[in-house]
């Protein structure tokens, strides 16, 4: 029991972590204004698959490092991503009943969600890009949210996590 | 067996909670009051930076291995060539140097001539699109400091924006947010030069219609403001005449080959030495030869 405990978190923990490397990768830079927001997507598929051990207070810590890694506010990913947590671990019965396509537009609008709370804490500091383009992370993100359910499913389904 | 009722705070809490903390965050970073705990995240993060950043590097590494002898030779021998010129040069300006002192000495003003440099290694880490922050491979431990400029062998970079023990980001001098302080080579004439988010691009919003300005005219930093020492090229001077337009606007393009350079300049702009750099001796890749004191 303890055990399975421990390697839930340490695999958690670890797709984290490939997701901040993802984050961060040194893309070229008509690509990179396209790279999703990795981490966040990855959390809330642990979140859809596992609320009970992954909550609203992980996903905080998870956002300061976000904070730090991109060289943000400190505050600026933590709030945004414990508010679409939240709503993944509300809503995770129905998230999971839906199917994989079908769940493409709620990812959306939960992507959406962050960039646009991290668009407003970023214009306490100064007046930003209010471009098209800059949103297309989030559809990006969603784009590549079947991949990722389906990579993380088999991740979670070898390891046994429940 | 999973136990019955393990109390565990409701969501809704937890949200609050979390809300509320970062809003403190925040207010807190509005005042710049968590330096130390970020520098202690910072350190944590730091693996991953490398991490991404090492097959970038191993790449160049193998490139640099495979690469042919008839182009190391040549490169070499181009490199020498340039040195040389680099060398004449230099004689001149020592010379200068010493007549420019006397003069300013019998002016009695105060003008201070020479910095110290440290190369630093750009990291292959994208941070956000639309801001223009890279990373450094020297942090505090180095010496470095929040504010400190950064130069390459064209001009003028940026200026350290953060640092950490063992990394620092730097913000552009193209950054929206960045603003630096130039004058005109030719006549002297103050203005301040603005990022505008394109890599090739500065602006010159505070121009008189009537300013005696040209294309083609070198802007080099004023010293005023206290960031940047003075006397560093910053940018040439580039007419945007459009349509029905009465008078040229001016812009700038850098001097710094800011997407192509590995390698930037930190410059210490203060009078005291910079510090000993640690186990300088045992890394043999760390270039030495960057403490040229001038």
């Amino acid at each position: 029991m303890l055990q399975s405990k421990v390697a839930t978190k340490l695999v958690v923990l670890a797709s984290l972590l490939v997701a901040m490397v993802l984050r961060i990768l040194p893309l070229p830079k008509e690509w990179f204004v396209y790279n999703p927001d990795w981490v966040l997507l990855f959390l809330i598929y642990w979140a859809i698959a596992i609320p009970e051990r992954v909550g609203v207070g992980h996903a905080w810590c998870v956002g300061v490092s976000s904070d730090v890694l991109t060289g943000r506010m400190l505050g600026q990913h933590a709030l945004a991503y414990s508010v679409v947590v939240f709503v993944c671990v509300k809503l995770h019965t129905r998230l999971r009943a839906y199917p994989l396509y079908q769940q493409v537009l709620p990812v959306f609008l939960l992507l959406l969600v962050n960039q646009l709370l991290i668009f407003w804490t970023q214009n306490i500091k100064g007046a930003h890009s209010t471009e098209l383009i800059h949103w297309s992370p989030s559809l990006a993100g969603a784009l590549v949210w079947p991949a990722i359910f389906t990579t993380l499913r088999r991740v979670r389904r070898y390891y046994n996590i429940a | 067996m999973k136990p019955l009722f393990t109390k565990r705070p409701s969501p809704n809490f937890g949200l609050s909670v979390c809300v509320f903390a970062s809003l403190v965050l925040l207010a807190c970073e509005q005042k710049a009051l968590l330096t130390p705990f970020r520098e202690l995240f910072a350190s944590a993060i730091y693996p991953l930076q490398q991490l991404v950043n090492s097959p970038v590097q191993a790449a160049r590494k193998f490139g640099e291995v495979f690469s042919s002898q008839a182009r190391l030779l040549d490169e070499n021998e181009s490199l020498r060539r340039e040195q040389m010129l680099l060398k004449v040069k230099l004689l001149k300006f020592s010379a200068l140097e010493q007549e420019n002192l006397r003069l300013r000495g019998l002016l009695d003003t105060s003008f201070k001539l020479g910095e110290q440099v440290m190369i630093a290694e750009l990291l292959a880490v994208n941070l956000v699109p639309y801001e223009q922050v890279v990373v450094v491979n020297k942090g505090s431990r180095f010496g470095a400091y929040p504010g400190q400029p950064v130069m390459d062998a064209n001009g003028v970079v940026g200026q350290v924006l953060r640092v950490t023990p063992y990394s620092a980001e730097v913000i552009l001098i193209t950054d929206p947010n960045h603003a630096i302080p130039v004058q005109v080579n030719r006549n002297g004439l103050r203005t301040i030069a603005q990022g505008t988010g394109q890599i090739d691009k500065l602006s010159l919003p505070y121009l008189s219609s009537n300013a005696d300005i040209q294309a083609g005219d070198l802007l080099v930093t004023s010293g005023m403001g206290g960031v940047f020492p003075q006397g560093y090229p910053v940018a040439t001077v580039v007419a945007d005449t459009g349509q029905g337009k009465v008078f040229a606007k001016f812009g700038a393009a850098p001097l710094a080959k800011l997407d192509r350079n590995r390698e930037l300049l930190l410059v210490w702009n203060k009078p005291d030495p910079i510090p000993r750099v640690p186990g300088q001796a045992s890394t043999p890749k760390g270039s030495p030869a960057d403490h040229a004191a001038k």
